[in-house]
C-alpha cells in the first residue's frame, strides 16, 4: 500500500479532453515532505508522517520544534500519517510530487466539508417540510414526529433531527485524475472535493479501485533524498505525462 | 491562489490556439461542429443568429439561435472547444444590446435584425 499525499485545494475549472469533451476538474497542489517514519519495531505499525505548509517556530510547542530539529526537516504546519506497507516506506526528508500519481488512475480525496452551521431537517436531510397553507401554523419546515407513543417511550437513536451540518471529515471516493502538471505539482481530478479553496486535503490511491500498475513505487519523489530510493522512484515517473 | 486558476485557464486557451473571428451578438454565424459517432467523426454545420456571448476565459461560450422547421432552437457552444472546428460570420447585425434574449418572444418579420453595412466586415466561410 502506497502512501497518500497532502494537497491544497486551489479551486475548480473546466478542461477539454482530447476527444473534445469538457469535464469539471478540481485543481489540487501537492505539498508533502516526509517528516517521520513509524516502524514496526518501535511503534508497532508501519507508516510515514508527511508534513505540508510552513510553520512559525513561535507558534509551535517545544516538543514539535525538537521533533523537526532531530529529523533535520523544515517545520511544517500540517502533519498527517499514512499507513504504508513495508516496501513503501519513504526516507525522511524526501518530497513527494504530483508525479506520485498517474493520469487515469482513481483516487480518494479526504478533507473537511464546507460548514453549513446549525441546519434544519429540510436543508440537512431533504425532509419535505409541512404544507404552506391548509391551516398549518408556523411550522412550515419542521421535521414532524420523532417517535411513537408510550411504547417505546423514547426517541430512537439516529433519528434525523436538526443540528450541525457540514464542517466534518468527508471522503470522496474514486475521483479520476484527468491531468497532472509535474512542474507545478498540480493534480486535476474530475469532480468536486470537500472544503473551501486553500483547504488542506489528503489524496490516496482509491481504496475501491484496482491500484494503477505504472504508478511509481514506493512514491513519486520530487528530489531524491536517498540514493537507494531514487532510481526506483524516478524511472516509472516518466509514465505520468504532463497534460493540461 | 485563484490567480493560479486564471493562469491555467489562460494556458488552456493558448494551447487550443484557435482562430476565433471577431463577432458579437446580432451576427449570423455558421458554426462547424464535430460530432463523434461510432464510426469516426463528422462535421455538422449550424447556422443562426448569435444572441449572446459569455466571456469567462477557457469557459467562454456563445449562444446561436435559429428557427428550425418552425421551431426556435438555441445551442450553446463552448468557444474554445476543440469540437467547434470553425466559426464563420455570414452577416453582420446591427443591434443595441449584448444579449438578444428578446428575440425569443418574437417571430417572423419582427425577429429580423438590421444588417450592419458599414464598418465591420464579414469573414470568409471555410
Amino acid at each position: 500500500m502506497r502512501s497518500g499525499v497532502i494537497a491544497e485545494k486551489i479551486g475548480m475549472m473546466s478542461l477539454f479532453l482530447d476527444n473534445g469533451e469538457r469535464v469539471p476538474v478540481s485543481v489540487l497542489k501537492v505539498d508533502s515532505t516526509v517528516t517521520d517514519v513509524r516502524t514496526k519495531e518501535r511503534d508497532g505499525y508501519v507508516a510515514v508522517q508527511l508534513g505540508a505548509g510552513k510553520a512559525k517556530a513561535k507558534k509551535m510547542a517545544k516538543a514539535q520544534i525538537g521533533h523537526f530539529a532531530k529529523l533535520k526537516v523544515e517545520p511544517k504546519k500540517t502533519l498527517v500519517e499514512f499507513r504504508v506497507s513495508d516496501d513503501c516506506v519513504i526516507p525522511v526528508g524526501s518530497q513527494i510530487g504530483a508525479n506520485h500519481f498517474v493520469v487515469g488512475q482513481k483516487v480518494d480525496v479526504s478533507g473537511v466539508s464546507l460548514g453549513k452551521g446549525f441546519a434544519g431537517v429540510v436543508k440537512k436531510y431533504h425532509f419535505g417540510g409541512d404544507c404552506a397553507s391548509h391551516g398549518v401554523s408556523r411550522t412550515h419546515r419542521s421535521g414532524g414526529s420523532t417517535g411513537q407513543r408510550e411504547w417505546p417511550g423514547k426517541v430512537f437513536k439516529n433519528v434525523k433531527m436538526p443540528g450541525q451540518m457540514g464542517n466534518k471529515a468527508t471522503t470522496v471516493q474514486n475521483l479520476k485524475i484527468v491531468a497532472i502538471d509535474e512542474a507545478r505539482d498540480l493534480i486535476m481530478v474530475q469532480g468536486s472535493v470537500p472544503g473551501f479553496d486553500s483547504g488542506i486535503l489528503t489524496i490516496t490511491d482509491a481504496a475501491k479501485a484496482a491500484a494503477p500498475k505504472n504508478a511509481p513505487m514506493p512514491a513519486g519523489l520530487k528530489s531524491a533524498a536517498s540514493p537507494v530510493e531514487a532510481p526506483a522512484a524516478e524511472q516509472p515517473a516518466q509514465t505520468s505525462e504532463t497534460k493540461e | 491562489m485563484t490567480n493560479l486558476i486564471d493562469t491555467l485557464k489562460q494556458e488552456q486557451v493558448a494551447k487550443m490556439d484557435k482562430k476565433i473571428p471577431d463577432f458579437k451578438a446580432g451576427d449570423t454565424l455558421k458554426v462547424m461542429y464535430r460530432i463523434q459517432e461510432e464510426s469516426g467523426s463528422r462535421l455538422q454545420a449550424y447556422e443562426g443568429v448569435c444572441i449572446a456571448r459569455k466571456n469567462n476565459g477557457a469557459e467562454s461560450s456563445f449562444t446561436v439561435r435559429k428557427i428550425s422547421f418552425g421551431e426556435g432552437v438555441e445551442r450553446v457552444f463552448p468557444l474554445h472547444s476543440p469540437n467547434v472546428t470553425s466559426i464563420a460570420v455570414v452577416r453582420r447585425g446591427k443591434v443595441r444590446r449584448s444579449k438578444l434574449y428578446y428575440l425569443r418572444s418574437l417571430f417572423g418579420k419582427a425577429a429580423r435584425i438590421a444588417e450592419d453595412k458599414e464598418g465591420r466586415k464579414v469573414t470568409d466561410a471555410e
